[in-house]
């Protein structure tokens, strides 16, 4: 019989090594792997549990900005004094992974690694134009979030390689993010459409800098260029919101399925981009 | 919650029914120490796992076990070669008949397989993956055939036929054409045409609805062990233990004494654990292998296998005079079977027009057989969907007229004395009482918003009685035990203390109920049909009050009195003649400790097959808001006003109504068997499969409306069944009134509710 070996390593070098074999498997929460394993839709023959690194857990403020440990739980997030004032869509999208039981485990790196197109946290961690600290065999690289997920199931990650943090870049005044997804229930269900925005306004509301993502309506989370160039040097008028939610609707390629027609899932992702402008927009006009 | 509504006070002072103790069951159950199907484990147990069909519908042509059977750590394997191969026979399981040759082919696939997920082989091992293995190693080559899953597919010429020796019945002729059409019934009165052309408004809709799951915590699970001597035993998890054991002893051809069944706690049944899928496989594992077998299901299984109810689609076209009154009324109802004959449309025939009182109507149902599971009996199995459609007619109807909905309602209320759609007269029903609770409810004048809606549906359900034994008997220290044959799945341990101790004039906390085993106690049927608290709390009273006469002959003796100088009060025997008993009153206690000189153990026995259960209406008010933007529906509140009888636990009582709502509006909603085209279902799990979660729903405020049986010591009704009648249709109409669209499909999901306002606003 097969047999599922489990690694609990205390340093970036031992996990890079462990993670080096054809089959292994990098853990932080579980949340997704371990039900993936139990369901045979996973296989690994070993499981690297990556808690135990010193720097893997917790938040950190770093040059302006924040650097998130990969292995930080969503209550964790809620919990940091200063995070979700800064950045409340990133928290309030991580937050809204699985019950509050899975919060207490469920990871950004897990929740971005599992590759799904609907996972909740990554159009987030997009609009705010997050990266990653990658870890492998030849050391450290960054790269920004939308580079890692290529496909459902499917990461840019190679052999080896791992995220160690999420670094949020520095925030200035009157900015602020939002999330909402469309779920037919109020939680514990997936995103059918998800919608991120991150705008930075002039001391006017007028929007100096907008990136809005999606979720769930193509094989991988987009960044829609096109959707936060429209609201630039606006103060989200209706006029700048229509032409956003045409930019939303253009890039949107979702497929049919148990979750949503393609038709809906369209519609949606402009609803949800819409309304999360116009609370991410209200949010900023409130920041110092 | 609510003081129960009683439209005429009773003269009996009760001292402990109606009270709301804290369940007896409670406490194991909260810390988790409650010994549910899968927890049982026996030395050299094996596990056992089923192979399961990939197709929807294929010929098996071989099925080649060798090579698992070589593997080492599997101890059995079986297919249905290994099972009796039983003539056509029906078998008396509590609620519904059951087919017993349709049963066998069910739990194993016999020639072909029927739906995604049926049983085509099992294993014993000793262990979780030798047994996964063991199943990857069984090879069967199958035929594939074309497959039907939707009802009216399945109904119309050239439907792929699953069963070619099935005919249609219920024809008048016997056709000699094979049919998935398996029964046709139909139930009528007066003349419908007359009836149709005395009407000023006429109303023809139809509405369907998706295969919903009833979807228990707790799978399937079950322990076998088969000695040597063909002396059995059984752990499992299910409405009715007898039930399991009469199930398994036919399909095995065991002797019903060699079948001992021990009722596991129940985690949730609904309906769906009063029939067998793992237990005759287990024991012929167990056979085989000499070793106990234990067999749970995964959350999946439980989906492919197990379960659902119908699919249906119902067409109604209704006609009323320009005042309301409904002068005909004609209804046809077709019903998804599943894999083998038998859905509940014969009680959805029954009940579609029981509320109201209608000269002339025509009732048509339609069982067919589809390539998906066969369908198990779900909480007032068929009303809700039959009420799905009426109810929404009766909306319509009284939108075109103009006319208040409680008051269309009123209007043409059954009232006692009126005979029922299907066939009797009316007595000591509530209708027009719950109705009237609805109306005066303060909930009825809470203003709308822009995108809300409002609903109203009624709903009924027959409640059955039916048969049950139960032991009481008296402890040396005066306490008392309560043994049933009945599982408890909606806190009938509790109701059955309370009843014992009101009758024996003790606390409740003197009572302890269990539920005993099949070798334990004599005949109880299913906990099913709304019929526990009615029947077998019958019993209880019975043999409580049996006890009674036993004790004051025990104090008359003691005191050397005529049995009629005693009286039972609080507990304790008082003579009448206070100078034979200088010591005053002689208590439960006293006489239990001195029972070894009064004639020895203080126990009884009542078996009876209980008359008069009490029909239940239940009439529901909920009012909803859409997002136009998203569809998405929100439940702001929900009143369920119901027809209880008396209650017996008020808490309990309204823990069957809440619990019935919630499960109606996720029926409503987005609960559904979404199958793709190659037959497969889509969405077998929680996740996909969407029951609502606590936040989905509002409070869900339960009336309770006291009309009594007098046929019950106390009054009682079935309460369990009613409440989920209503839902579907009270959803669907406030859903109507708040987007001003009419959807006619559940579930009305967010994307279809969305695509219909975008095609009425085109």
């Amino acid at each position: 019989m097969a047999q599922l070996s489990y690694l609990s390593p205390s340093s970036v070098d031992e996990a890079v090594k462990a993670l080096s074999g054809t089959s292994a498997r990098a853990l932080s929460g579980g949340t997704d792997l371990l039900v993936q394993v139990r369901s045979g839709r996973a296989k690994p023959d070993q499981i690297v549990d990556l808690k135990r690194i010193p720097g893997l857990i917790g938040i950190r403020a770093e040059n302006g900005g924040f650097v998130i440990g990969s292995a930080t739980c969503g209550a964790m997030l809620s919990e940091h004094p200063t995070l979700s004032k800064i950045w409340p869509g990133v928290v309030e999208a991580a937050n809204l992974i699985g019950s509050t039981q899975v919060q207490g485990r469920a990871s950004l790196a897990g929740n971005l690694c599992n590759a799904s197109p609907a996972a909740d946290s990554v159009p987030a961690l997009i609009a705010a134009r997050a990266t990653c600290v990658i870890a492998g065999p030849a050391g450290t690289r960054e790269a920004a979030v939308e580079t890692i997920v290529t496909g459902p199931g499917k990461t840019s990650l190679t052999a080896g390689e791992f995220i160690i943090a999420f670094k949020l870049p520095p925030r200035g005044p009157k900015a602020s993010d939002a999330y909402l997804r469309m779920i037919p229930r109020t939680e514990m269900d997936i995103a059918v459409a998800g919608a991120g925005v991150s705008l930075a306004l002039d001391a006017d509301g007028v929007c100096l800098s907008a990136h809005v993502a999606l979720g769930a309506v193509a094989p991988t989370a987009l960044l829609v260029a096109d959707a936060g160039q429209a609201l630039i040097g606006t103060r989200l008028e209706e006029v700048a919101l229509t032409r956003m939610a045409e930019a939303v609707r253009a890039a949107c390629q979702p497929i049919s399925d148990k979750r949503g027609t393609a038709d809906y899932r369209t519609k949606i992702a402009a609803v949800l981009a819409h309304r999360a402008a116009v609370i991410a927009w209200n949010r900023a006009k409130e920041q110092a | 919650m609510n003081k129960p509504v009683k439209p005429e006070e009773t003269g009996t002072i009760l001292k402990v029914v109606g009270t709301r103790p804290i369940r007896p069951d409670g406490v194991e159950k909260v810390t988790g120490r409650a010994a549910y199907g899968a927890d049982l484990h026996l030395p050299g147990m094996l596990i056992g796992k089923v192979k399961r069909s990939p197709h929807a519908h294929a010929r098996i042509i071989s099925i080649d076990t060798r090579k698992a059977l070589a593997l080492p750590g599997v101890k059995a394997v079986m297919t249905s070669a290994d099972m009796p191969d039983l003539a056509a026979e029906h078998y008396e399981a509590g609620e519904s008949a059951s087919n017993l040759k349709d049963l066998s082919a069910n739990v194993m696939a016999r020639g072909k397989v029927l739906y995604h997920g049926h049983a085509v082989a099992a294993v014993a091992a000793t262990s979780n993956a030798i047994a996964d293995q063991a199943l990857d190693l069984i090879e069967i080559v199958y035929e594939t055939l074309p497959h039907v899953i939707d009802v009216e597919e399945a109904m119309a010429e050239g439907a792929p036929i699953l069963h070619e020796q099935m005919v249609t019945a219920g024809l008048g002729e016997t056709p000699t054409k094979a049919s998935n059409i398996a029964t046709k019934h139909r139930l009528d009165r007066g003349d419908l045409a007359a009836g149709f052309a005395s009407a000023d408004v006429i109303v023809e809709t139809r509405y369907s609805s998706a295969a919903v799951h009833q979807g228990y915590i707790e799978p399937h699970a079950c322990v076998a062990s088969y000695a040597a001597d063909g002396q059995t035993q059984v752990w499992s998890s299910s409405q009715g233990h007898f039930v399991i054991r009469g199930l398994c002893a036919k399909l095995l051809k065991l002797r019903f004494s060699d079948v001992r069944v021990i009722p596991a706690e129940i985690g949730g049944g609904f309906g769906g654990k009063t029939t067998v899928y793992l237990e005759p496989l287990a024991l012929v594992l167990s056979q085989k292998s000499g070793h106990p077998v234990k067999m749970v299901m995964t959350r999946e299984e439980v989906f492919r296998a197990t379960g659902p109810t119908s699919a249906s689609v119902v067409t109604v076209k209704m006609g009323a005079k320009l005042d309301g009154t409904i002068t005909a009324a004609q209804v046809d109802l077709k019903f998804q079977a599943g894999a083998f004959a038998g859905s509940p449309v014969g009680a959805a025939v029954m009940t579609s027009l029981a509320c109201y009182d209608v000269a002339n109507f025509e009732i048509t149902g339609w069982d067919v057989v589809t390539n998906s599971p066969k369908v198990a009996a779900y909480r007032a199995p068929g009303a809700p969907n039959a009420a799905l459609g009426v109810e929404c007619a009766v909306d319509e109807l009284a939108e075109k007229l103009g006319i208040d909905p409680v008051a269309m309602r009123e209007k043409n209320a059954v009232r006692n004395g009126v005979r029922a759609p299907y066939g009797p007269v009316y007595k000591n029903i509530g209708y027009v009482e719950t109705l009237e609770a609805i109306k005066s409810h303060p909930h009825m004048a809470i203003p709308l918003g822009p995108n809300q809606g409002r609903g109203i549906a009624a709903g009924f359900w027959f409640n059955i009685g039916g048969e049950s034994t139960v032991n009481v008997s008296i402890n040396e220290d005066g306490t008392a035990i309560v043994s049933t044959g009945s599982p408890d799945i909606g806190g009938s341990r509790a109701s059955m203390a309370m009843m014992a101790a009101e009758v024996l004039g003790i606390g409740v906390e003197q009572v302890r109920p269990i539920v005993a085993d099949t070798a334990s106690i004599g005949f109880s049927t299913v906990t099913g049909g709304s019929r526990t608290t009615f029947a077998t709390g019958m019993a209880v009273v019975q043999a409580a009050e049996k006890l009674v006469i036993d004790l004051k002959r025990r104090a008359a003796e003691t005191w050397g009195v005529e049995i009629d100088q005693v009286v039972w009060q609080e507990g304790a025997a008082h003579c009448l003649q206070a100078e034979k008993a200088p010591k005053g009153a002689l208590t439960l206690a006293a006489l239990a400790g001195s029972a070894g000189k009064t004639g020895g153990p203080i126990a009884t026995v009542v078996a009876l097959n209980a008359q008069g259960a009490g029909p239940g209406f239940g009439v529901h008010v909920c009012d909803v808001e859409v997002d136009p933007e998203t569809g998405h529906v929100t439940v702001l509140r929900y009143t369920a006003a119901q027809d209880v009888g008396k209650a017996i636990h008020p808490a309990y009582v309204e823990g069957q109504i809440q619990g019935g709502v919630a499960q109606g509006i996720g029926w409503a909603l987005n609960e559904e068997y979404v199958f793709s085209t190659g037959g497969i279902m889509e969405n077998a799990g929680f996740l996909d499969y969407r029951v609502p979660v606590a936040s989905d729903l509002p409070m869900i405020d339960a009336i309770m409306v006291e009309v009594p049986n007098p046929a019950h010591p106390y009054g009682a009704k079935g309460v369990g069944e009613v409440p989920i009648v209503p839902p579907l249709a009270a959803l669907a109409i406030a859903v109507r009134h708040a987007t001003g669209v009419r959807m006619h499909d559940l579930p009305l999901s967010p994307s279809k509710i969305r695509a219909a306002i975008d095609a009425n606003a085109l």
